[in-house]
Formats: C-alpha cells, sequence, structure tokens
C-alpha cells in the first residue's frame, strides 16, 4: 500500500488506518462526528496527499485543458482555479478535477486518488498535437488541506501569503513556516478554508505547527460526511464511468459554447434529448439508514433507481441520502422507500444540498 | 488496548455472551464498538424471532459502516435492548453494561464460543493484520 509523508503522524496521533484508493490513509482519530463538527466549528486539517497533483506547462496548455475539460478555462486568470470534469467520448466521466492557473502556460490539475493512474494515462493518450509537457509532482509536492471558520486566522499567522485576502478558488505562491509552495483558498468540505501545497520532506513539521495552532485532525472519514452535507459530488458515487455531468447536477460545469472538447458531441446530445437520470435527495422518514447501492421504488414497489450515498448527517441530524433516478420519476415532496436489506423504509424527496456551504466569497 | 472481560464469552464476529440459566445476553465487543467508531444506529429483531447460530439478528451502523450482528446460538429472542435504539451511544460508551443487544432463550448448550483469553488472542492477531 501507498503511504503519504504523514503516514507516521496519523499512526502516532492514533488514527484507524484503512485502505483507499491503493493508500494507506486515516479514516478517524477521535471519531468522526467530533471531526466534522471540529471542521464546521473551527478548523480542521486534513492529509490529502494521496490525491494527484499534475502539472500542464507549455505553449499549448491552455488549449490542452480546455480538451479534456468539460469547463471554459480560458476566463480562469493566473493566481485562480476553476472545477472540471474531464468526460469519455460517450458523456461519462473519467474524473473531476481541479484546474488551477499557477503561471503563463503553467496550470496544476488536481484529481483524485483513485483516479490517479487512469488520468494520467488519459492526459497522456491526447497530448498528440499539443506543446505541452505533462509532470507528475504528486510525490514531491504533499497536499493537506485545513478548512473551517478558524482556518483563515490560524493559517495567517503561519505564512507570508495575505491569505485574508485569497480570493475564493485563488492560488498564490507562499512561504509556510519556511517551507515553500503555493496556497489555495479551495477545499471539499462546504466551509471557507485552504488546500497547501509544500514540499513533501518538511510537510511533517508544517502538520506538527498547524495542529500545535490549534487545528483538529480530520480522517476519510469527517471528509466524507463534510462533503455530503453540501452536495459535493464523489467518483464512484454521485459520479462514475456511467453517470454523465447532466445526471450528476453537474450541467452547470459542461460549458459546450466553448467549442468542442472530449465528450462534447455527447453531452450536446445529452443535453439535448435531456438526461435519463437525475441525482435528488432523500431524507429518511421510516427508521434506517440509506447506504450506497439500496434500490429507491416507488409506494407501488416499481424501481425508481438507487442510493449513491446515504449516512446520518452530524451537523443536521437527519438520515440523509443521494440517489439517482429515473428522470422526472419524483418531485420534491414526494415519498419513495428505500430498500434496506430488502425491507421498505420510507423517505420523503428533499431539496439539495442539505447544508448550504459557507465560502468567504 | 482492549477491555475483554474474563466473565464472558466471544465469537470471532466480535460479540460478547453472558449465559446465566438458560438465558445468553448478547452485545458487541469493546473492541468490535472502538473498530466501528460512533454507533449512530442499531437494528434489533423482534422478540419472539429465533435464530440459528450463526444468523444475522441486526445491525450496528456507524456513520459509514454497516455491521451486522450474528447470534452466537440458537434460540429465540426474549428481550431487546430498547434503550440501546434510542441512544445508540450506549454501545460505545458502555458495551458490556448498558450496550447490551438482545436476550436469548436457547435450548441447547451453546458451543464453539471463545473464552476472554482466547477472544484476547485472537484480536491481538486481528489488530496486527
Amino acid at each position: 500500500m501507498k503511504q503519504t509523508p504523514l503516514n507516521a503522524r496519523h499512526r502516532a496521533l492514533g488514527a484507524r488506518m484503512v485502505e483507499f484508493g491503493g493508500w494507506d490513509m486515516p479514516v478517524q482519530y477521535a471519531g468522526i462526528i467530533a471531526e466534522h463538527k471540529a471542521t464546521r466549528e473551527g478548523a480542521g486539517l486534513f492529509d490529502i496527499s494521496h490525491m494527484a497533483r499534475f502539472w500542464v506547462t507549455g505553449p499549448d496548455s491552455e488549449r490542452f485543458i480546455q480538451l479534456i475539460d468539460t469547463f471554459d478555462i480560458s476566463k480562469t486568470a493566473i493566481g485562480q482555479s476553476d472545477y472540471g470534469i474531464m468526460c469519455y467520448e460517450d458523456g461519462g466521466i473519467v474524473d473531476d478535477i481541479f484546474t488551477y492557473h499557477l503561471g503563463p502556460d503553467e496550470w496544476m490539475v488536481v484529481a483524485n486518488a483513485g483516479n490517479a493512474e487512469k488520468d494520467w494515462a488519459w492526459l497522456n493518450q491526447h497530448t498528440a498535437g499539443y506543446d505541452v509537457v505533462l509532470t507528475d509532482r504528486s510525490q514531491e509536492l504533499a497536499m493537506i488541506a485545513l478548512q473551517g471558520p478558524k482556518a483563515e486566522s490560524l493559517l495567517a499567522g503561519l505564512t507570508d501569503a495575505d491569505v485574508v485576502n485569497l480570493a475564493f478558488h485563488g492560488i498564490t505562491k507562499a512561504t509556510v513556516d519556511g517551507a515553500t509552495g503555493y496556497i489555495s483558498r479551495t477545499g471539499y468540505t462546504g466551509e471557507d478554508g485552504f488546500e497547501l501545497f509544500l514540499p513533501a520532506s518538511e510537510i511533517e513539521r508544517i502538520w506538527d505547527r498547524l495542529l500545535e495552532a490549534g487545528a483538529t485532525p480530520i480522517g476519510l472519514g469527517a471528509r466524507d460526511s463534510l462533503r455530503f452535507e453540501p452536495g459535493l459530488a464523489l467518483y464512484g458515487h454521485e459520479i462514475d464511468r456511467d453517470i454523465n455531468p447532466y445526471e450528476a447536477k453537474l450541467g452547470w460545469v459542461v460549458k459546450l459554447d466553448k467549442g468542442p472538447f472530449i465528450g462534447s458531441e455527447a453531452l450536446q446530445d445529452i443535453k439535448a434529448h435531456g438526461a435519463a437520470r437525475t441525482l435528488i435527495g432523500l431524507e429518511m422518514t421510516g427508521r434506517g439508514i440509506a447506504r450506497q447501492g439500496y434500490p429507491v421504488v416507488a409506494l407501488d414497489g416499481s424501481e425508481l433507481g438507487v442510493v449513491t450515498t446515504g449516512m446520518p448527517s452530524p451537523s443536521l441530524g437527519k438520515n440523509l441520502a443521494y440517489a439517482l433516478v429515473k428522470a422526472g420519476s419524483v418531485k420534491v415532496g414526494a415519498e419513495v422507500d428505500v430498500l434496506i436489506r430488502d425491507k421498505p423504509v420510507r423517505a420523503s424527496v428533499v431539496k439539495m444540498p442539505f447544508y448550504k456551504a459557507r465560502y468567504k466569497k | 488496548m482492549s477491555n475483554v472481560p474474563s466473565d464472558l464469552l466471544y465469537t470471532k464476529e466480535h460479540e460478547w455472551v453472558r449465559i446465566d440459566g438458560n438465558t445468553a445476553t448478547v452485545g458487541i465487543s469493546h473492541f468490535a464498538q472502538s473498530q466501528l467508531g460512533d454507533v449512530v444506529f442499531v437494528e434489533l429483531p423482534d422478540v419472539g424471532k429465533t435464530f440459528e447460530t450463526g444468523e444475522s439478528f441486526g445491525t450496528v451502523e456507524s456513520v459509514k459502516a454497516v455491521s451486522e450482528i450474528y447470534a452466537p446460538l440458537s434460540g429465540s429472542v426474549v428481550e431487546i435492548n430498547n434503550e440501546v435504539i434510542d441512544a445508540p451511544e450506549l454501545v460505545n460508551e458502555d458495551p458490556y453494561g448498558d450496550g447490551w443487544l438482545a436476550k436469548f432463550e436457547f435450548s441447547s448448550e451453546p458451543s464453539g464460543l471463545l473464552s476472554a483469553a482466547d477472544y484476547e488472542q485472537f484480536i491481538k492477531e486481528e489488530a496486527d493484520k
């Protein structure tokens, strides 16, 4: 199993370790609910070095990203970043990504750990005719996230960068406690917060400093519950090889008017005819927790779809879920059943997201 | 480290069993609750239902995971812990006491259960995996 440069730190903190996407990662330290709340109320510190960091440089870097990304990054200024999606020709999703515009002809693409090898191959397959250089810097640069309402003040004391005035989705070169890299105002929790890209060789020291300054270490368990409540998609759940962006309610990330890109023809067609399925929010009104893969049925027992993620929401105190169902089959307020170990348990279709993100914009 | 009371019997599925006459009180071990994390939901069978050894009789769920609980012996459910349904955190706070799950009445003597020493050895091996 692969280890991040912070593996020994997680073990020393008594984390429970699990395999995730080929990596030995902390799933929890003090407990998922406590960690979840610490991030919503204070500052949570996450080791996300398992994610991939690919550099795209060269005169055609922008044109190349426009080819592989559904989003239109032509308006992404240097020092800014955007959420994007890489699609297959048929509109299915390769991965969701963040593209950071670092400098003239210099971009960083951050991708999911579990998709890293596939994404790297995918990017390299499409460079023909583009004057670009792809570099995998995932090993040399560690990546940690500091998220929550206290993240800004905590980080401000440890860096020369003006994090207070760093824009939403902005990225800047920064020195953090003597280590040089980047800080961005991005994250995956629905809170204000930052992601730090710093040399792997120095990350243990920075991690310790941030904990000393009052951050709480957060495992992958709470990372999932934190992204779940504000409705941030997770590959393998709301998005996947067989799910297109329109079905996942990510049509806003698909910019068909920017010109052709991989998947644009299929996506144009899907948009014109309407997606076959749609993502909905569910609140369990019966006793039970919906989990990924559980069938969702109408009250007459007819099949509607399947749960993509479900759990008890630590912030809202309800058992909530997202499900991918036949488009147009249910509306907000409708009642459905979730089959939990073959037993129908009642749920209401509710508005999503469940939690309003509190970004500093 | 895990707490394994010596007066109880255990299963490799991490249930504990307290035998009193021909009833057996069942719960999940301290090790099991610590592996699971915050317990947020418990589902237990109706009183009167019968189970064979090794059959799933309910679930204990954390934020992230669903864990089945298995009957450590064959018998019928004579009582369930309704308190733990309303306050699932009892499974974490007091797994061998207020966090008990169900009481079974058994017809034939249970067999194949682990002693505390054997269970302790078993979880040590599990933890080292």
